[in-house]
């Protein structure tokens, strides 16, 4: 046979593409189950990363049992629409672990893309999304996670904030990226970076949140950006702020609802105390 | 039959026809993922694994390639076995498959694979291919895992991610060589592996 005809290359060619592709295809579903599964321990891990850098004698390692713990930590995990509204419960495992739900970046990413559309100006999208939240009990202090997620220079870069319960203080972040540059966009991912989270304060105007080149100075609602990783910087501090901004009407709500709940406790002990008094 | 040499097709590339310190191939990656040992021992395997399974299927592809296409369908095979990996990676290390992120894809421009199949498996039996494809893998393995050790133990004070230098050592003022960890070092360690080579092995210097 002449294997360099015309018509034996082009049969040829189709016929191993087709072959190849088919493998694969099997291959990737084949493996897609146990994909899944690393890929909601990793979510779940960041999350608890997150909430744990509020107690440092809480420790994460890679020998954690991270699903036990997510599980003894979660107080309770649900979505909020745009306007601050609850709208649907994700199972927390309680009776079996290996039912968790969380949010994973493929949801996020589809959360992103309705904001974006908001901010095209389909403001009666705000209804329709379904933001993640976490709260978690870390030594017995309420830490809310939420997540944002967004585009970084040469793929999505994606983050947990860890809120305290007065919904504007952070007590910690955890990052992670697609494929930003080792080196440079990449350094997101490390504890330098991160441990300049914990304490900074959600501003009240449009800049909720910011990655400053040439040093954040203090600022309460910003932190430094990395050197030689511009794009990657202020495309993560876009990020923070847009999903912050989002997030806002359930966290006023909440921490609302939290310094009534301390007032009536406050105001019941007077009570008390003036009980106390007259008697 | 036999009508290959076993000896000369699978040890010689490990040694004295080793792809990285002899042919000084596939650089990019020995400088990238030998930070830590682990790592390293992972990204031996996936591309002694590639090699191997590459040259066998181009091998026995061999006689019904057209010509034309030949480069076209090594790649195809390559690719296939890259993704192929990276996929099992991914569902069973995940951690692993994380830290080596793109070099696991960048396995395809790699060199030794292509390079293997066009001087090698287009022209000889199958078993020999894999032979030889295995050994290139191992003798590219090997250099990575040496390089790995010396750079974790130095630059870290650890080897698979265990403490092997003692915190006491630490005490008294030794420190970890932080340009250990660089990149640079990777490639003056492979430098040093080149010239022990050499001047063990006298046929490889050049008049």
């Amino acid at each position: 046979m002449n294997t360099n005809s015309n018509t034996y290359t082009v049969i040829y060619s189709t016929v191993l593409v087709v072959v190849v592709a088919a493998v694969l295809a099997f291959a990737a579903m084949a493996l897609k189950p146990m994909q899944d599964e690393n890929i909601k321990k990793e979510t779940i891990t960041q999350v608890l990363t997150a909430a744990a850098q509020s107690d440092s004698e809480v420790n994460i390692s890679e020998d954690t049992d991270v699903m036990a713990m997510y599980v003894d930590k979660i107080n309770d995990a649900f979505y909020v629409d745009g306007n601050g509204n609850r709208k649907g419960q994700m199972n927390m495992g309680k009776e079996d672990v290996n039912a968790i739900q969380v949010a994973t970046t493929s949801d996020l990413k589809k959360q992103n893309d309705i904001i974006k559309k908001i901010e095209a100006g389909q403001a009666d999208l705000l209804q329709s999304l379904e933001l993640p939240v976490y709260i978690l009990d870390i030594n017995g202090k309420e830490i809310t996670v939420i997540p944002c997620y967004g585009a970084g220079l040469w793929g999505p870069i994606w983050g947990y904030l860890a809120v305290e319960k007065d919904g504007k203080t952070l007590a910690g972040a955890v990052f992670d990226h697609k494929s930003e540059t080792p080196g440079l966009g990449a350094k997101i991912t490390e504890d330098f970076f991160e441990g300049q989270f914990p304490g900074k304060v959600f501003g009240d105007g449009e800049e909720k949140f910011a990655v400053v080149k040439g040093g954040a100075k203090g600022a309460a609602n910003g932190v430094d950006a990395i050197s030689g990783a511009t794009i990657t910087s202020q495309s993560l501090g876009k990020t923070i702020n847009t999903w912050a901004t989002y997030y806002e009407p359930y966290l006023t709500k909440a921490a609302a609802k939290v310094s009534e709940e301390t007032e009536a406790v406050a105001e019941s002990t007077e009570d008390e105390a003036n009980e106390i008094v007259e008697e | 039959m036999k009508d290959f040499d076993f000896k000369e097709t699978f040890l010689n590339p490990i040694f004295k026809g080793n792809p990285i310190s002899v042919l000084v191939l596939g650089i990019c990656s020995s400088l990238a993922v030998t930070v830590q040992l682990k790592g390293a021992c992972v990204m031996a395997l996936s591309v002694t694994i590639v090699t191997a399974l590459s040259s066998l299927v181009a091998s026995l592809l061999r006689n019904t390639i057209p010509n034309r296409i030949r480069i076209i369908v090594q790649l195809v095979v390559v690719a296939l076995m890259v993704i192929l990996v990276d996929q099992v990676l991914k569902a069973y290390v995940y951690s692993v498959s994380k830290t080596l992120s793109v070099y696991i894809g960048l396995i395809i421009t790699n060199c030794i694979v292509m390079g293997r199949i066009e001087a090698f498996a287009l022209g000889n039996k199958p078993f020999a291919s894999l032979m030889d494809g295995l050994g290139n893998g191992i003798g590219y393995g090997l250099i990575l895992v040496i390089v790995a050790f010396f750079r974790e133990l130095l630059g870290s004070g650890t080897l698979f991610g265990f403490r092997v230098i003692p915190e006491s050592f630490y005490e008294l003022g030794y420190m970890n060589n932080g340009l250990m960890i660089l990149p640079p070092m990777a490639l003056i360690l492979l430098g040093c592996i080149i010239w022990i080579q050499r001047s063990v092995q006298k046929e490889l210097q050049e008049k």
